[in-house]
């Protein structure tokens, strides 16, 4: 932490790794003039359970469901990245109907993830009562992930080279009654968000994060796009079946006309995102074409034929969150010579400093919330060098990476 | 409702969570617990702020290396008689996590675990009737 030299004192608080305010373990050094932050530190590293190490006496279908484990929120989108990977390292082409339904599971993790961000951003400012109706809308959409994957959070509905769930003729009808629900009540909770005084009091010039700096930290998902970088993997690459649905880069500009890059454009943003979602789910259902949902469905043959594999393959697939990215390199044995991780909070912890500086002590919450942190997909790092394994904390990384950021913008 | 438990409650049972080093799954069941479809409050479960309130302690996660120590001090800050919940597979047995070199736990070589709840995350019902039985055990430590 820099050493101010005015001869007014500010004061340290240290905010966590347990905190009521925090729904995860992280640590927080705050520097405080009366009631501004003048500078802000993060630690990390309360998470890591070495996912990847584990990787390395795993096969890449067991890899699947330490994947999945990352992140009980996005437990969708971190086995299909690596999925995704392992494809493009064995060359295994997925049956088209597999894609359209990987792209219903992946927007239906989106409209989960969304909701559960609105309560807590809502919890955040002390607005409990659309906490609770969130969270109420919440667990239909969670109903519908049971009804099509088996399990409410851990769905394992990934499968290398397709999903393991297909959807038949006579689900369709429960599908269209809960996406019905979904959008009456996205209507009200449009209204809520956008148009509630409380809300806009709170978040209306809160916690900016301008364009060039969201370029400059690379931060990723709606946190970028609500600053108005159009940034989406799903637009810009094309993979899954994104191809023939009909999607375009969403940002508040779309609604407002204007964008700030403040809380305020964070939540439209993902209210914006939530419709998207539930209109190209509605645009799968229609589209989907008859045929196989895994290339091979038996899991021997599968492991058998990935053993023989020698090469790399990376996977890219937007999160939730932003841009999640998985590299895998496979080596001709039973389990992957390296899987690395980059998942989107990574990117999107650096523009928390910018957001924080100059706000206010009671801002930290609801700005910090604002980019809807995953602590627990960040905390993975192990290193091999000259042959002698020890483990880089995230926190010495981050701490790095933090002070050269500020050199960076001094 | 857990066998052994009177039909009306002595007092309400407040609740407090911490997360030593899950991966969220079972944090947001915890919550879900708490929304309206399950609803606890009406039964007078209630997650406090702070450790020093509550009766209950429930830990998610497989006790990282960093986390180990405050869960410990979470768990003495807490005022006697107190029971403690192991939410999820990872801090009962590791789970997927089991042979990583970053974790102390499970949960029960750190604290004194009173009941298990087993699941990947466990569904909200099944959290709610760890509540109910750690309250059955509340009541014959208090009737000591
Ligand atoms: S038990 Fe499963 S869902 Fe719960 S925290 Fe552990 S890994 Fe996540």
């Amino acid at each position: 932490m820099k050493q101010k030299t005015t001869t007014k004192t500010s004061y340290h608080i240290p905010i966590g790794p347990i905190h009521p305010a925090l729904k995860e373990p992280v640590f927080f050094e705050f520097e405080i003039d009366g009631e501004r932050i003048v500078d802000v530190d993060v630690k990390l590293g309360h998470v890591h359970r070495a996912v990847e190490w584990a990787s390395r006496k795993r096969n890449p279908i067991q890899i699947l469901y330490i994947a999945e484990r990352i992140c009980g929120i996005c437990s969708y989108s971190h086995p299909v990245a690596f999925a995704l990977a392992v494809e493009d390292a064995a060359d295994i082409m997925i049956p088209e109907r597999a894609e359209y339904l990987r792209v219903i599971q992946g927007e239906l993790e989106r409209i989960c993830s969304h909701l559960l961000w609105a309560g807590v951003a809502a919890h955040e400012i002390g607005f409990d009562t659309v906490l609770f109706f969130t969270w109420q809308v919440r667990e239909r959409t969670l109903d519908l992930t049971e009804f099509l994957t088996g399990n409410r959070i851990t769905k394992a509905i990934t499968m290398i080279g397709g999903v393991r769930r297909d959807i038949t003729k006579d689900m369709l009808p429960r599908i269209q009654k809960d996406l019905d629900y979904l959008k009456e009540c996205y209507g009200k909770l449009g209204k809520i968000f956008l148009e509630d005084k409380t809300i806009k009091l709170r978040s209306q010039g809160a916690g900016i994060l301008t364009k060039e700096d969201a370029l400059k930290l690379c931060a990723v998902g709606p946190t970028t796009r609500a600053s108005g970088v159009k940034k989406d993997v799903r637009v810009d690459t094309s993979y899954f079946a994104y191809g023939d649905l009909d999607i375009d880069c969403i940002t508040p500009a779309d609604l407002t006309g204007t964008v700030n890059g403040d809380v305020y454009d964070r939540i439209i943003q993902r209210l914006l995102e939530v419709k998207q979602s539930i209109d190209l789910i509605e645009q799968c259902v229609d589209k989907m074409p008859a045929g196989d949902i895994v290339a091979e469905p038996k899991i021997a043959k599968l492991l058998a034929q990935l053993k023989k594999v020698n090469g790399e393959g990376v996977g890219r697939h937007e999160a939730p969150r932003g841009e999640v990215i998985h590299y895998v390199k496979l080596d001709g044995n039973d389990a992957p010579f390296t899987w690395k991780v980059r998942a989107p909070t990574y990117n999107n912890i650096l523009p928390w400093i910018p957001m924080l500086k100059g706000e206010q002590i009671a801002d930290i919450p609801i700005v910090a919330a604002s980019t809807d942190p995953c602590i627990s997909c960040t905390n993975r790092v192990g290193i091999v060098k000259d042959g002698n394994k020890y483990e880089l904390t995230k926190e010495q990384l981050h701490k790095m990476s933090v002070e050269k950021t500020r050199r960076l913008m001094r | 409702m857990a066998k052994g438990l009177t039909k009306a409650f002595k007092k309400a049972l407040w609740v407090y969570h911490c997360n030593s080093g899950s991966c969220n799954g079972c944090d947001i069941e915890i919550i879900a617990a708490l929304c309206p479809r399950y609803d606890v409050e009406r039964f007078g479960i209630k997650l406090v702020g702070s450790p020093r309130h509550a009766d209950v302690l429930l830990v998610t996660g497989p006790v990282t290396r960093q986390m180990a120590d405050k869960v410990k001090r979470v768990y003495e800050q807490m005022p006697d008689p107190k029971v403690v919940i192991c939410v999820g597979n990872c801090g009962n047995t590791g789970d997927v996590f089991y042979e990583s070199y970053n974790l102390v736990g499970p949960i029960n070589q750190v604290l004194p675990v009173d009941v298990h709840v087993v699941g990947c995350p466990p569904r909200p019902e099944a959290i709610i009737f760890a509540v109910a039985k750690a309250w059955t055990k509340l009541e014959t430590l208090e009737g000591k």
